[in-house]
């Protein structure tokens, strides 16, 4: 009778052990993360305007209707990435994912000011061989480092009425995220 | 002959255990450190570096992008303040005022995360969209039958969810719950 406790009691902790590895792997592994579905329909290092979403089309779940939606996937084997995002009447922010989904930056135009949101996206390594001028650290010069080397650049863009999402879509339009 | 039995009941109970957890955990939404205010609940956390496994997980699974802390924060109600489900045959009155943000969306959500049909292409409203009483609150009534005033169509599904977003907001990892967060109260009526 022990015996058998004992097989089961060892099956619990490799059960937990089992637990712990699916939920630390599953997001490696998932292949209908937000990074897959947006793959087929934003280039890398370019920006794509996301369909509106609708009760038959939505490009991940959840979005905000009353949103313009861009995506840009970036890439920074080759290099980082100069990222423009003209600003919209409203509001507009953009939040940065890594490969993996999560959210590591994310900036709105109250904070970016200016009549668009300017900033370099670069690895933690690229950062450090930037040359040390003053022009680099300009205050201006807002520089953001990705935790990964590819992941997604989200800009949204606020319409406070269905009337105005044509010009929050046509903004975003305009934003581009190309090697620097 | 006893070893091997043993072993294989070792796995079972490995597997059985392993998966059924994590599949609860994953499906049940065992984030940490939920900021719930009334019906309302929201992972600050998840819109950071610092997503815990078990919403990473969550967020990866379902294909979402969370809300980034410097954009604003989402908080989401599945039951009003009773803790009734939300069911798209009831009516549902969304009455109070809201933390202070520059602007704030309510969308109407199948559980999938679908907009839900209507024929008015009613998903949601934005803060600019409201008619307000004189006093600053405002109602907001999910129905699937045609109302005057704020009428938020639920399409009569069998259960849906709310999502309340702020954008630019100073709510987030340090808003501890209660008065400098008021959200508006749910109360679900007239069931058919």
């Amino acid at each position: 009778m022990i015996r058998w406790l004992a097989w089961i009691a060892g099956g619990l902790v490799m059960g937990g052990i089992v637990h712990l590895a699916a939920i630390l792997i599953l997001p490696r592994t998932a292949t209908r993360d937000a990074y897959a579905r947006l793959s087929a329909l934003a280039p890398v290092n370019g920006f794509a305007v996301l369909p509106i979403p609708t009760p038959d089309v939505s490009s991940v779940p959840f979005m905000d209707p009353a949103f313009a939606t861009a995506v840009c996937r970036y890439d920074l084997a080759s290099g980082p990435i100069k990222l423009t995002v003209p600003v919209s009447q409203a509001y507009t922010s953009v939040t940065f994912y890594t490969r993996y989904d999560v959210a590591y930056y994310a900036i709105n135009d109250r904070a970016a000011g200016r009549r668009s949101i300017e900033l370099d996206l670069m690895t933690t390594k690229q950062r450090e061989d930037l040359p040390d001028d003053e022009e680099v650290t300009a205050a201006d010069r807002l520089i953001v480092e990705s935790p990964s080397a590819t992941g997604l650049i989200v800009a949204r863009a606020f319409s406070p009425e269905p009337s105005l999402l044509a010009a929050a879509t046509a903004t975003l339009a305009a934003a581009q995220c190309r090697p620097a | 002959m006893r070893l091997l039995i043993g072993l294989l009941l070792s796995f079972m109970v490995a597997a059985a255990i392993g998966l059924g957890s994590t599949w609860y955990a994953l499906t049940q939404n065992l984030a940490f450190g939920p900021l719930a205010l009334g019906a309302w609940t929201a992972y600050p956390r998840n819109g950071t570096v610092g997503v815990d496994p078990y919403a990473h997980a969550a967020i990866v699974r379902n294909g979402e992008l969370p809300v980034g802390v410097g954009d604003g924060i989402a908080f989401t109600a599945t039951t009003d303040d009773a803790g009734h489900l939300l069911d798209g045959r009831c009516d549902l009155r969304l009455r109070g005022t809201t933390p202070p943000a520059r602007y704030f969306t309510v969308t109407l959500y199948s559980p999938a995360g679908r907009l839900v049909a209507n024929s008015l292409d009613r998903y949601g409203f934005t803060s600019q969209e409201l008619i307000r009483d004189p006093n600053g609150e405002f109602e907001i009534i999910a129905s699937p039958r045609a109302r005057s005033g704020n009428w938020l169509p639920t399409g009569g599904i069998d259960s849906y969810v709310l999502m309340m977003r702020f954008y630019d907001t100073s709510l987030g990892i340090a808003t501890r719950a209660g008065r400098e967060a008021p959200m508006p109260l749910l109360q679900l009526e007239n069931c058919r």
